[in-house]
This record gives C-alpha cells, sequence and structure tokens, in this order.
C-alpha cells in the first residue's frame, strides 16, 4: 500500500539487536522493520528501553562492545551514488566501508551538546574534522568551508566562533555546532537522538526551525529520534511507534495523531498533558497506581469539612507564603556578580499550586532553594502565615529553624540521585523522622508502611535498595519521604522532568490527589509549561532573574501580556497536527529572554523603573508603570 | 590571563613554604635530646670520650645555645642564600654531603620515572581499550603483583637469585672499584651496567599503579559522549582514541608530574638500602636516625620546595592543555 514516492535511504528489515550481559544473550531489538524516504523526516517514538536508540546505534555501527546485531538488515541507498544499496548490518563496524559512510553519508548529533563535544578542542577543530576526513581540503579553504557552515546553522560570527570552546557556547548554540558537524559533507541521512530535549523550549523551536531549514538546503533525510509526541507533531512525515524492541505502529503524521490504533499509541497520547486540558480533567497514566490514604493522614479534623466546601466558598483562602523582593547574586565578591534572582515577590495561596515557569538560568531553582533555606537570600523576605502569628523564614536560626523544617519539604528532579543507593527504602522514609525524633522506632516504621501504600507502592518494598526501581518508582519513594513530616508546603523542583510520558501522567497525578487529600500548597518549579498548566491554579514567569508575569492559569494561557510569555508559549510543540508551531513567526532570531529584545514598554530604562503592573483578576505584569492598560495588553 | 595566574600561584608558594619549613623544623626539634646528647651517649657506651670542646664549639656556633625561634630563622635565612647548614655527622657542609648522592639520585629516578612512563601507557590503553580480556586480565594481575611486592622484598630476592645462579653481585651503582673515583668513561660503563636492575626494581610497583591509573581514567573517558561523537564522524578508531579520550586523560597524568620532581630527588629508601646504592634515600634515613638535624630539615625543605615548584608547574602544564582551566580560571571536573 505504499504510495509511489521518494525512492528510500534507507531501509530496516527485520532487524533484531542482542545485548550479551553476564554471558547472556538478552534481545532489545526484536525485528524491527522501518524506512526512511530520501529528503523525508521519520520520527521513531518510543520511551525509555523502547530500543529507539539501539536501533539508531546499528545503523551508525556504534552499538556498544556487548550488543550484536543477531538478524536482519540494514539497507543505505545512497541517491548520490544512483541508489547503490549497502547492508550496514553485514560491514565491519570500524571497518574502512564503514567510517566512510559514518560522518560523510550519514550524520548524526546527539541529545547532550555538552557532552557531545570535546571541551579541549575547539569547535571550529571539531566541526572541520568532520570535513576533512571525507571531503579534504587545502587548510585555508577548509577553514572558509567550515565557517560557511557554522554561518548556516546561525552563528552570529562565524570567524571567531570557529576558535571558540563548547563550553563558552549555549546549550542552542551547541547544538547547533553539533548540526554543522553532522551536515559538513552533506550527508544523505541524518540521524538526530532527541535532538532537543535538554533544550529550552524557545531554544528548541530554534533548532527544530533550523533542522527542517537545514532539510531544505541540503535534502537530506532526517530518522528523528524522541519520546516528545508534540516535537513528533511539528517535525515529522511519517511516524514509527516503537515499545519494548518492537514496533507498534507506522504510518504517516496524520495517520498516526487523527487515527491512532494501536492501544499503546492511544494511552501514550492521552497520557501527554496539553492546553486543551479543562480544570478538572484528568490524565490518564498507562499504569494507573492506587494510593491509599489513611483517614488520620489529613491536618486537622476541624479543617477537613472546610475543603470540601472549598469548591463553593467565594472567599480565597488565606495566603500561606509570601515571598517579597526576594533577591540574590552569585559571585558577587568582586562586584561582578551574577543576579540570579531580582526582586521576585510572589503570594501562594493555602491548598493551592502555584506553577513557577522560566528556562534554564531563570532563576526559579534558586527561589526554591531560598525558600528552602538551602540557599541564603541576598535581601528580601520570606513569610509563612501560620495562624499563631507570621514566621519570618529568613530570621529562623538554630532550634526554631529545625523545629520550623518540617512543614516545608521538596521534591527533586532526579530521581536517581536524590536516593542515597547505600539506604533502603525504610531508612530513606524514615530518615525525616529520625531527625526530627517523631515518634517511637515502631511508629516511625508503621507511618513508613502507610506512606507507602500512600504512593501507591507495596509495603513490602520497603527492605529494598533505590537501584531496584524504576525511574517513576523511585519518584514516588522521593514524594513518601516528603510529605512524612506532614509538612504545609512542598517545593516540586522539576518533578517529571526526568520521567517518561507514561510515568509522568501517573506521578502527577499522584501529586494531584495528594494535594487534595492532604490539603498541600505546593510551589511547582518547572520548564514545561504542558505540566504547569495541568498542576497550577496560579503561574508566575520568570526570565533573567526577575519575576515578568503572574496570574491566574487561563489569564496567562489565554491574555498573556509578557512577550517573554508570549514567545513561551509560542515555542511548545504541541502533538496537534491542527496547531503546528508557525516556524516563521514563532520563532524569534534572537534570544526571548534577553530584556534586549523585549517592547520599549517592558524593557525599561533606567533601573527601578519596571514595576509589577495589574491587569486585574491577580494578573499582574512586569512593566513601565507609565503605560496604559491598553498599551500592554496590545502588545 | 595566564600570567596573572602564574604569579599569584607564585606568590602562594611562600606562606605555603613558610609553614612546611616551621613543621619541619618543630618536628626536628621535638625529641627531647640533640645529636649532641645522642653522640656523646654513643660514644659513652663504646667506652670513649668525646672531644666536648669541639661540641661547644659546634652548639655555640649553630646556637643551640639561643631559644628554638631564633634558631630557626637563623637556619630559614641561610637556607635562602644557599647555605643549607652543617652536617654533624658527615663534619662537613650539609651541601657536600648531598651533592655528590644527588647526581646518582637524579639519574636513578629519572631512568625509573622514563620506564615506568614508557611501560605504562601502552598498557594502561591496551588493557582500557580491551576491558574483560584475558590479556586485559594478565596485564592487571602482573600490576597489582608489582604494586603488592614491597621493593625491598624484590631487590633482596633479585640480589639471592642473581647471587645464586649467576653469581653475580648486583648491589651498588657502580664497580667498587670506581667508587670515589672521578668520573671515566669506564666508570660510566659500569654505573650504565648496574644501573638496570635498580630501575626495574624500583619501578615495578610505579609501573603497576601507572598502569591502573591510565586504564581507569582511560576507561572513564571513553564511555563519553565526545568518543561517540568522534566515532560518528567516521574517524579511524586509533586516531579518535589519541586526540579525544586520551589527551583527556592527560590531565590525570599531568596532575601527577607534581609528585614526580620529589620522588626524583629522595628516591627510594628502602631499596636503596638493600641494594647499597650511593643515592640520597639512604642519607636522609641516617641523618634522621642521628638527629643530624641540619642534614635532615634542610633536605626535608628541600624535597618540600620541589613539591610546591612541582605542583606549580603541572598547574601551569594543565592550563596551557586544558582551555577549560586557562579560560575559566578553574577546573570544571
Amino acid at each position: 500500500m505504499e504510495q509511489p514516492g521518494p525512492a528510500d535511504v534507507l531501509r530496516i528489515e527485520n532487524l533484531r539487536i542482542s545485548f550479551t550481559l553476564h554471558g547472556q544473550p538478552n534481545e532489545v531489538v526484536k525485528g524491527v522493520s522501518l524506512r526512511v524516504p530520501a529528503g523525508r523526516t521519520v520520527a521513531l517514538v518510543g520511551e525509555s528501553g523502547s530500543g529507539k536508540t539501539v536501533i539508531s546505534q546499528a545503523v551508525m555501527g556504534l552499538l556498544p562492545r556487548n550488543g550484536f546485531i543477531t538478524q536482519g538488515q540494514i539497507l543505505f541507498a545512497d541517491p548520490a551514488k544512483a541508489g547503490k544499496v549497502i547492508d550496514l548490518a553485514s560491514l565491519d563496524r570500524d571497518g574502512r566501508k564503514m567510517r566512510k559512510l559514518r560522518g560523510g553519508r550519514i550524520g548524526m548529533i546527539f541529545q547532550e551538546p555538552m557532552s557531545s563535544l570535546s571541551p579541549v578542542h575547539t569547535i571550529g577543530n571539531q566541526i572541520e574534522e568532520a570535513l576533512q576526513l571525507h571531503r579534504p581540503h587545502p587548510r585555508r579553504e577548509a577553514r572558509a568551508v567550515t565557517e560557511r557552515m557554522l554561518d548556516l546553522v546561525g552563528f552570529r560570527d562565524p570567524h571567531r566562533s570557529y576558535d571558540q570552546y563548547s563550553f563558552e557556547l549555549s546549550g542552542g548554540l551547541r547544538q547547533r555546532a553539533m548540526l554543522a558537524m553532522a551536515l559538513i559533507c552533506r550527508p544523505a541521512l541524518l540521524i538526530a537522538d532527541e535532538p532537543t530535549t535538554a533544550l529550552d523550549v524557545t531554544i528548541q523551536a530554534q533548532v527544530l526551525k533550523l533542522m527542517k531549514d537545514l532539510q531544505q538546503e541540503i535534502g537530506m533525510a532526517i530518522l528523528l529520534i524522541t519520546h516528545d509526541l508534540g516535537v513528533v507533531a511539528n517535525m515529522a512525515d511519517e511516524v514509527v511507534v516503537a515499545y519494548r524492541g518492537q514496533i507498534m505502529e507506522a504510518g504517516t503524521a496524520e495517520d498516526i495523531f487523527r487515527r491512532p490504533q494501536h492501544p499503546y499509541l492511544k494511552a501514550l497520547l492521552k497520557a501527554s498533558p496539553d492546553f486543551d486540558m479543562k480544570p478538572g480533567e484528568r490524565l490518564v497514566a498507562l499504569r494507573e497506581i492506587a494510593p491509599v490514604l489513611p483517614r488520620d493522614f489529613a491536618r486537622g479534623a476541624d479543617e477537613a469539612p472546610a475543603r470540601v466546601t472549598d469548591l463553593v466558598r467565594p472567599a480565597a483562602p488565606p495566603v500561606l507564603l509570601s515571598v517579597r523582593n526576594l533577591r540574590k547574586t552569585y559571585g558577587a565578591k568582586k562586584g561582578a556578580g551574577v543576579v540570579a534572582v531580582d526582586d521576585v515577590s510572589f503570594d501562594v495561596l493555602r491548598g493551592q499550586c502555584l506553577g513557577l515557569v522560566g528556562e534554564s538560568g531563570s532563576g526559579k531553582s534558586t527561589v526554591g532553594h531560598m525558600i528552602m533555606r538551602s540557599r541564603s537570600a541576598d535581601s528580601g523576605s520570606i513569610i509563612v502565615n501560620d495562624p499563631a502569628g507570621p514566621i519570618d523564614v529568613r530570621a529562623l536560626e538554630g532550634a526554631a529553624l529545625r523545629a520550623f523544617r518540617p512543614r516545608m519539604q521538596m521534591i527533586f528532579q532526579d530521581p536517581v540521585s536524590s536516593l542515597s543507593p547505600r539506604m533502603t527504602v525504610l531508612d530513606i522514609i524514615r530518615e525525616p523522622m529520625i531527625i526530627q525524633g517523631a515518634g517511637t522506632d515502631a511508629e516511625q516504621k508503621r507511618r513508613a508502611v502507610e506512606l507507602m501504600e500512600c504512593v501507591g507502592l507495596d509495603p513490602r518494598f520497603l527492605s529494598r535498595y533505590p537501584h531496584s526501581f524504576s525511574g517513576g518508582q523511585r519518584q514516588r519513594i522521593g514524594i513518601a519521604r516528603a510529605i512524612a513530616l506532614n509538612p504545609e508546603l512542598i517545593i516540586c523542583d522539576e518533578p517529571v522532568s526526568a520521567l517518561d510520558v507514561s510515568v509522568q501522567a501517573q506521578v502527577l497525578n499522584l501529586l494531584k490527589d495528594l494535594q487534595a487529600s492532604l490539603g498541600l500548597t505546593y510551589l511547582f518549579v518547572s520548564h514545561n509549561l504542558a505540566v504547569v498548566h495541568y498542576m497550577a491554579a496560579r503561574i508566575a514567569v520568570m526570565a533573567r532573574g526577575r519575576l515578568v508575569e503572574i496570574g491566574p492559569r487561563d489569564a496567562i494561557f489565554e491574555r498573556a501580556a509578557h512577550p517573554y510569555t508570549q514567545a513561551l508559549l509560542k515555542a511548545v510543540p504541541l502533538p496537534d497536527l491542527d496547531r503546528r508551531l508557525d516556524f516563521a513567526t514563532c520563532v524569534p532570531s534572537a534570544s526571548m529572554s534577553d530584556p534586549a529584545n523585549w517592547p520599549e514598554s517592558f524593557r525599561g530604562g533606567a533601573p527601578g523603573q519596571l514595576a509589577m503592573v495589574d491587569l486585574g483578576g491577580g494578573h499582574r505584569v512586569l512593566a513601565d508603570p507609565a503605560c496604559t492598560l491598553r498599551d500592554l495588553t496590545a502588545a | 590571563m595566564l600570567l596573572r595566574y602564574i604569579l599569584r600561584r607564585i606568590l602562594i608558594m611562600i606562606p605555603t613554604l613558610l609553614v612546611t619549613s616551621a613543621l619541619i623544623f618543630t618536628v626536628m626539634e621535638l625529641p627531647p635530646s640533640d645529636y649532641f646528647e645522642t653522640y656523646v651517649a654513643e660514644m659513652a657506651a663504646q667506652g670513649e670520650k668525646a672531644d666536648t670542646s669541639r661540641i661547644e664549639f659546634l652548639k655555640r656556633e649553630y646556637g643551640f645555645d639561643r631559644p628554638p625561634i631564633e634558631r630557626y630563622f637563623y637556619w630559614i635565612a641561610n637556607f635562602v642564600q644557599g647555605d643549607f647548614g652543617y652536617s654533624f655527622e658527615y663534619e662537613m657542609p650539609v651541601r657536600d654531603v648531598v651533592g655528590d648522592r644527588l647526581a646518582l639520585t637524579i639519574l636513578v629516578s629519572f631512568c625509573t620515572i622514563l620506564m615506568t612512563w614508557i611501560v605504562a601507557f601502552p598498557i594502561g590503553i591496551y588493557s582500557a581499550t580491551h576491558q574483560y580480556s584475558w590479556a586485559d586480565y594478565g596485564l592487571t594481575f602482573i600490576g597489582l603483583l608489582g604494586i603488592a611486592v614491597p621493593h625491598f622484598l624484590l631487590a633482596l630476592i633479585f640480589m639471592y637469585f642473581a647471587n645464586v645462579w649467576f653469581g653475580l653481585s648486583i648491589g651498588g651503582l657502580m664497580d667498587p672499584v670506581y667508587l670515589n673515583q672521578p668520573m671515566s668513561w669506564e666508570k660510566a660503563q659500569s654505573i650504565l651496567a648496574h644501573l638496570w636492575i635498580p630501575v626495574l626494581i624500583i619501578g615495578a610497583g610505579g609501573t603497576g599503579s601507572m598502569v591502573r591509573a591510565i586504564r581507569a581514567n582511560l576507561l572513564d573517558e571513553l564511555q563519553k559522549q565526545y568518543y561517540v561523537t568522534a566515532k560518528a564522524k567516521g574517524l579511524p578508531p586509533f586516531r579518535a582514541l589519541t586526540k579525544y579520550p586520551l589527551r583527556m586523560s592527560l590531565n590525570f597524568f599531568i596532575s601527577h608530574i607534581g609528585d614526580v620532581l620529589p620522588a626524583i630527588v629522595s628516591g627510594s629508601e628502602l631499596t636503596a638500602v638493600v641494594l647499597s646504592l650511593q643515592t640520597t634515600g639512604p642519607l636522609l634515613l641516617r641523618a634522621l636516625q642521628s638527629q643530624d638535624m641540619y642534614l635532615a630539615g634542610s633536605f626535608l625543605l628541600f624535597l618540600s620546595c620541589l613539591t610546591v615548584v612541582g605542583v606549580l608547574i603541572s598547574d601551569i602544564a594543565l592550563a596551557f592543555l586544558d582551555p577549560r582551566i586557562r579560560l575559566q580560571g578553574g577546573s570544571t571536573k
């Protein structure tokens, strides 16, 4: 049923790959077939463990040493050689023939642009190396070709950048350098393994646009490996869905998004949050968990009935956390310090979730750490409103600080490094109780059992070590630890960024359930707008250490006033074919987090000229107070 | 930028060395007796009488009647001017005592280090690139033997078998007839003929641990993404290996050059004693035993100077080799 179209550059036929582990062969790719037509983009979608990266390694001849192709063919037909077909699976991995194709006719870019480039060689040197290997040029000419390529991938000053090192470049520029390296020999096929996963959303849009533009320019086919359905919907002509080493479904992007057939694909589409979700609508996790919430967990019996009436009660709940004029400078010794957080003020209402959004380096995590008192603020105030009176968190010291600690807890981004590999789950969950001396030995153990049930884990796992759990399970252990002391406020620092989509939905739902049943208040720090949209009732946006906009969720998503918020929203790739990114308008040529690229009324000339301007309904934006409301909302 | 960095490092050396010298001096002063008392007691034990007037003279000359603080500054002031003090035991200036042996020590140590590098690098690279192969296991085993067997024991074994099997005496660094002779062509030949045994013995352990270190460091770097990138470009395996991971693993190696400088001079004391080498190792040992404090103290301080200079050299070399240190003013590792 194949339509007559361009010839296939790459055909993988019934590929099987095994890894030898402890002498035992372990099949990770089980009979995969797929094709990449010339000049088109094919997305290979799957979660971690689906074998998608292994397939790309096999194509490149870069399988780890214990990996073997046991069956099948990888047919590469080079259009430059009149479609002569070579079976890559039969070539010697490091042999001359394979090396000639690798980097020459097939280019590859990777997820981590930082570690993919050598830090001790200039980027020019590394890019030119690829050129000289496959298309030798005289020295001076090679440099000119390299600089032209740097120009093509969007370096402003190619001549200077040639001599720069990777650590002097931002993440986006590093990925551009990688693209230059992969494409300098004008390959027929580009394999992009999660090329934008490690990038901020506006940078992601820029790199995706660049890949599309280069495809036009050079005409290569792209095999795009990703777990992000939003990226797929915006980039792919054809989609292949992999799950545990097998292809679940393959077809055109139209088929996949409009008429998904396989239950796995349907579930995956339902599990990813997007901006259309109504308040109260729930994500459907692939594997639902059933948390068991004991009665005595709820905060104070007198408060419990009040929560039920929350929905009908018009009065706003009281403010729990109030942050005013928070400021933090790093490396300020010589005055040339970097302002990480600058004059940030916001309130978090009791029982509410405030989403704190921003790109890397915006200072959002620093704010979370300062509230936790794990980093000290330079100035400003952090007040927690207690029925007994306000508590100045910054002024707490010694025993008072220690006694206050249980009321605020944190959930971390990395579920691997945030749990000690040398402690059992029981020890991990009990540790906060031991530190605070809460209850007897037996009580603590009973509590740990309850907490495990609370996060949907079997209490029999308490004696195990973290390494025997999956990422999502580990994150749930981290949540159990965070709620062990019955806190009021939990700071979630990118709690689902390291998780797969299916697991992400599970953890988000768990957090929502716990919030409702335990009356928790969240400060939810994330770079992922869709996730924040799902979790938060109010959203605060940070850029370059400043809070640029704050408001109720709908106001932010529908009436964003600040140019940075608008750019951020426009750059999010949605898993929806009808709302593809408009690369022509959504991609600003310059970095939108840089105030220099904002319109006059948001830039502010003199320091201190900008202030939070109220747009009504708790929606405030950082702007020049002299501007009228109309000016700001029209922008 | 780089110049300022070097200047700052040199300035930091001064307080470091002052603290070290004070420590050395304190340790030298700690025993309740001094060289003269030990000497008199030793003489008395042998039933002889020490020359008290001479001892009195030396005591006055070297300020043993004055408070330790004063003596410390006297010592330091002279040290800076190149006068390292007087060895009571050898009855001549420290400089002359050490000077003779220094050249030989440097020769032995230099050859040892060179051998260590020449042997360890290929083996380490081979082991890392052929991890868990039989050759890797075999080489690892031999290397561990080299680390685990004490040098002096190895020396004794060598001496025993050389004597039993070949009737050779392998002690010393030259044929006894050339001892205290001026340097000549024959003497040099004799030294070279004797040299390889101490070099082999002293180098065994160093080579073993160097192989382990190179293997471990290279294995770390081989996992890094940039190595995959290099291969994805189509670089031939050997060039990809030497240009990227090997270059990165050199950082570790260069930061160890700092330790090498003092090792060149101090030599391997115990082995030198067993093999009766005329190097500085046994000298230091003897000086510490007999509380010959200027000899021991000056020697230790000299070693400290070399350590500090060695660290400086390796830091400067690192700054040249690694742009992260050069351009960011700090290692990211």
